[in-house]
């Protein structure tokens, strides 16, 4: 009798037994936040739903947030402290030379669907990633200097990568890139129909990833929900195994202003990226409807007036040729750049909530800016006495002429749908007609905006905006390398056009090679000065990071790198009474 | 036709004649002195439509005060200076050490009117540091009531001017329909009848997208109302044939045909002249329908562009959730359209009450 009873104690405590060994055995990552409390739901709004829930083809924010949230990376970057830090990968070693790193992985960790997770999981993810047949946006990523990183595994929880040269944002290299499930989706991958996977309609259990949440349900155009991962690696200081929350949604609602007031009316408890405008509409009534707002300080952002350096247009677009004279003239954007109220942007488009530039660098991305570059302070005199330089004059009614003659004037492309923007095209336009420049602002549809500006290259002038991904340099060379895709003032250039512009690819791959945090500085600081001398791109201002959220919200610290609100959703909870819903 | 009866129906009651006289009276007297002070906008106006005073944003409309803060009454009005409060850009305090009263005639923006009398002297305004801002100012601090003024030029000579277009396009494709009748009517009029399907928003979409980025706003803005224009000319159209095709059959063309009159000749000396009081009816009906789609252009970013005003895109700018709720005075231009709206309301319909007594 008393053995039956011992034996059936031991059934009943076997699973639990079980369950405690496996918890035992996992390697969980003991996180340093406030403890929080288990339980309640969280309603994010968004400008737009992702197309698909598959990995290889996201790049946009709004995507990103989403499965950011139910995909895992090896190692990550920290949005409070933009350092990196320990994922899934648990600890790494880099050689001497700084081009092998050898990664160790968390042991007994499973997936969204309790499937086990090891090295060749990561060996099937970078596989698909470097595959050029598969067209993944992360290919470029792991392509330095023509030569793709070399993937090994190890043993089952270790992998070693190996980069072709010194790469000094290797680390940073991890943040974001997805860890695929081998066992759901290297069937398809050799089939050559990985692309297709996961579409919106893909049902939940068809999906697995290492992050926090989990799909649960998608209402195409509505909402996406997603539930709680049982078999997250991380755990808070009390040993509770994150996240807090059941329940993750995100709610589509396509422009801000509405998000506004799904935020006052407590539909959503969180809103990202608040216009100054509405920050000072929203300010009065935090302690009444029970909300906070917060300043997180210059973000990664930069508004900026761009000129058409392109040379694609003799024959093709002959009046925005001839301007280019103009354009091309450092001494003209100087003037330009001289003519222009930064405080004036700052303060009647942002409120006095964002900073006036010299560079691309906002004061926000502390590690990176140059603080010995002044920011252009406004000087008609100084700007008339570049112009007069470049052979300018004026006439009796103080229009400017170029030196034909010709009176100069050119339209500024900007975003129909960006109100803080079209605000700067205005101001910008009432400036330059102070120095006898006829500015008149085109809003065109967005898209059209892009569109003009990374292909057609039909336009003369534009205001529009970019923000970094990171606040490492690297994201960056993009833009600032000569052949990059997104070398805005002159698209397609194959060399150099310009010696600034040869000495500005040589430092940024000089950077990119270069380990030593001091000396890297030294360097992009050298790149910061060019750009503020030559101005290839007039830079304006970058807004702060506004943002609020329900005040019982707890582990809320919004940071400047996307996602500002919720990067770090595993440890948002609930203070007591739990969120409205 | 009955001549007796035609007779009776020149001479309605004495009561709504008069009501309709008057009804006319006022409505034409207040168009003219609208349309009047639209055109001395520069010189009514305080400020320029595009000065812009950066220091006061959001500015509140400006009190206008007859006792000062120690109480005392002063005849002519005056304001005081106002400053943006050091934490909230849109709040201002009132500086009762710095009033200013209102002057006539004084100096200020130059303005030109027509494009050809240009000056610096207004109607009134007041000394620098002080502002008068009678409707507020936008985020730029652009003063609302001296760019409501100018955005009426811009709004009711759209209108007008595509009006004007439609109507004239309408005369000449209608009365050479109605004349010639046959193949020529029907082509014309199943011309109208698509005209009359295309949807002119989308279309005037579609114009606004096309035109290059090099012309300037005003340029551009003629080709938009010049499009308004051509899209409306098919209802004027129909009218003006209908006329024509009853008139043609009159004894008195009939005879000037027997005398070897051509239908040009016919059309032009007997038959359109019988089609104004239709078309200036039609006309008072289409120019506030052209000045709404003006109005609806710019509001959604599609008329003329910056600085220029307009009703539309002044209205534009309360789209936004911010200005919504905190800035009443930005819905101002939103009123404006309405009393013209109903005087060419009430134009229209005396003038259709007059033709219709006439026949």
């Amino acid at each position: 009798m008393r053995l039956r009873r011992l034996l059936f104690l031991y059934a009943a405590l076997l699973p639990l037994l079980a369950g405690l060994q496996a918890i035992a055995q996992e390697d969980l990552l003991r996180t340093t936040s406030e403890p929080g409390i288990r339980g309640g739901k969280l309603v994010i709004a968004q400008r737009s739903e992702p197309r698909t829930l598959n990995p290889i083809l996201t790049v946009d924010q709004n995507s990103l947030g989403v499965l950011g949230r139910m995909m895992g990376d090896l190692i990550h970057i920290n949005r409070a402290t933009q350092k990196s830090e320990p994922a899934l990968a648990k600890s790494w070693t880099v050689s001497k030379d700084g081009t092998v790193f050898t990664l160790k992985l968390r042991r007994g960790i499973r997936f969204s669907d309790g499937q086990p997770f090891d090295a060749d999981d990561v060996l099937f993810t970078f596989k698909v990633y470097l595959d050029e047949q598969v067209h993944s946006l992360q290919h470029d990523l792991l392509v330095i200097s023509g030569k793709s990183v070399k993937v090994e595994k190890l043993d089952v929880y270790s992998v070693r990568f190996t980069f072709p040269s010194p790469y000094s944002a290797a680390e940073r290299v991890f943040d974001g890139l997805a860890i695929l499930p081998r066992h759901l989706l290297e069937k398809d991958y050799q089939a050559g129909k990985i692309g297709q996977d996961w579409p919106l309609n893909t049902p939940p259990a068809q999906i697995a990833g290492l992050g926090a949440f989990r799909l649960k349900q998608v209402i195409p155009g509505d909402r996406i929900v997603l539930e709680r991962n049982p078999y997250y690696w991380k755990v808070d200081a009390k040993g509770q195994r994150l996240p807090y929350l059941d329940e993750l949604t995100f709610v589509v609602v396509p422009t801000q202003d509405a998000q506004v007031i799904r935020f006052q009316a407590g539909d959503s408890q969180i809103i990202s990226s608040l216009s100054a405008d509405n920050y000072a509409a929203l300010e009065a009534e935090q302690k009444a409807r029970h909300f906070k707002l917060y300043d997180a300080g210059p973000g990664l952002e930069y508004n900026f007036l761009l000129f058409n350096l392109n040379d694609d247009l003799e024959g093709r677009l002959p009046e925005i040729a001839r301007k280019q004279k103009w354009f091309r003239d450092v001494r003209f954007r100087q003037a330009i750049s001289a003519a222009i109220d930064r405080a004036g942007i700052v303060r009647l488009v942002y409120r006095n909530r964002a900073a006036a530039l010299a560079t691309h660098v906002s004061p926000g991305n502390r590690a990176w800016f140059n603080s010995a570059i002044p920011v252009p302070i406004r000087s008609l005199p100084h700007a008339r006495e570049l112009l007069t330089a470049a052979g300018f004059s004026w006439k009796s009614d103080n229009t400017l002429v170029d030196p034909t003659g010709q009176p100069v004037e050119f339209s500024i492309v900007v975003s129909s749908s960006n109100a803080q923007r079209n605000q700067i095209a205005t101001l910008v336009q009432a400036d330059l007609k102070a120095l006898g420049i006829g500015a008149h602002v085109v809003p065109v549809e967005g898209r059209s905006a892009s569109d003009r500006v990374l292909n057609t290259h039909d336009y003369e002038a534009v205001v529009m905006g970019l923000v970094s991904g990171d606040a490492d340099p690297t994201p960056d060379m993009n833009v600032l390398l000569s052949n990059g895709q997104t070398h805005l003032w002159h698209m397609d250039e194959k060399t150099p056009a310009t010696p600034w512009e040869a000495e500005l690819d040589q430092l940024m791959a000089k950077q990119l090679g270069t380990i030593n945090y001091q000396q890297r500085k030294k360097i992009y600081d050298r790149v910061q000065e060019i750009l503020a001398q030559q101005l290839p791109m007039i830079y304006l201002a970058s807004p702060n990071i506004l943002v609020g959220a329900q005040e019982n919200l707890g582990n809320f610290h919004p940071a400047i790198i996307e996602q500002y609100t919720f990067w770090n959703a595993d440890e948002l909870f609930w203070h007591p009474p739990a969120g409205k819903q | 036709m009955n001549r007796q009866s035609s007779l009776s129906r020149r001479d309605p009651p004495l009561r709504s004649g008069f009501f309709t006289r008057f009804r006319l009276s006022w409505a034409i007297w207040f168009l003219v002195g609208v349309h009047a002070v639209v055109v001395l906008a520069g010189f009514i106006a305080p400020y320029s439509f595009e000065t812009q005073e950066r220091e006061h944003p959001f500015a509140p409309p400006t009190r206008l005060h007859f006792v000062d803060c120690a109480g005392k009454f002063h005849f002519r009005p005056f304001v005081y200076v106002t400053k943006a409060a050091e934490n909230a850009l849109d709040q201002y305090q009132q500086d009762c050490s710095q009033p200013a009263g209102i002057e006539f005639f004084p100096k200020g923006d130059r303005y030109t009117i027509l494009g050809t009398f240009s000056s610096t002297r207004h109607l009134f305004g007041v000394p620098a540091p002080t502002n008068l801002f009678l409707m507020g100012t936008d985020g730029f601090g652009r003063d609302q009531f001296s760019r409501l003024l100018y955005g009426g030029q811009v709004s009711l000579f759209a209108g007008f001017v595509a009006a004007a277009f439609s109507a004239f396009t309408g005369l000449l494709l209608g009365g050479i329909a109605g004349m010639y009748g046959g193949r020529v009517d029907d082509v014309a009029m199943r011309f109208a009848e698509i005209f009359i399907t295309i949807p002119w928003f989308y279309l005037l979409i579609a114009v606004r997208a096309f035109l290059p980025l090099q012309i300037s706003p005003v340029t551009a803005f003629l080709l938009v109302v010049s499009v308004i224009g051509i899209v409306g000319w098919s209802r004027p159209a129909r009218l003006v044939r209908g006329v024509i095709l009853s008139a043609r059959e009159r004894n008195f063309v009939l005879a000037a045909r027997g005398f070897g009159a051509s239908n040009a000749y016919l059309l032009r000396r007997h038959l359109m002249p019988l089609t104004f009081r239709v078309l200036l009816t039609q006309m008072a009906v289409l120019i506030p329908q052209f000045i709404l789609a003006e109005v609806i252009l710019s509001f959604l970013g599609l008329g003329i562009g910056e600085p220029f005003p307009s009703w539309g895109n002044m209205l534009a700018q309360a789209q936004q959730y911010h200005v919504l709720v905190s800035y009443w005075w930005m819905l101002l231009p939103g009123l404006a359209p309405v009393p013209v709206f109903l005087a060419y309301h009430s134009l229209a319909e005396t003038l259709q009450e007059r033709i219709k007594s006439n026949f």
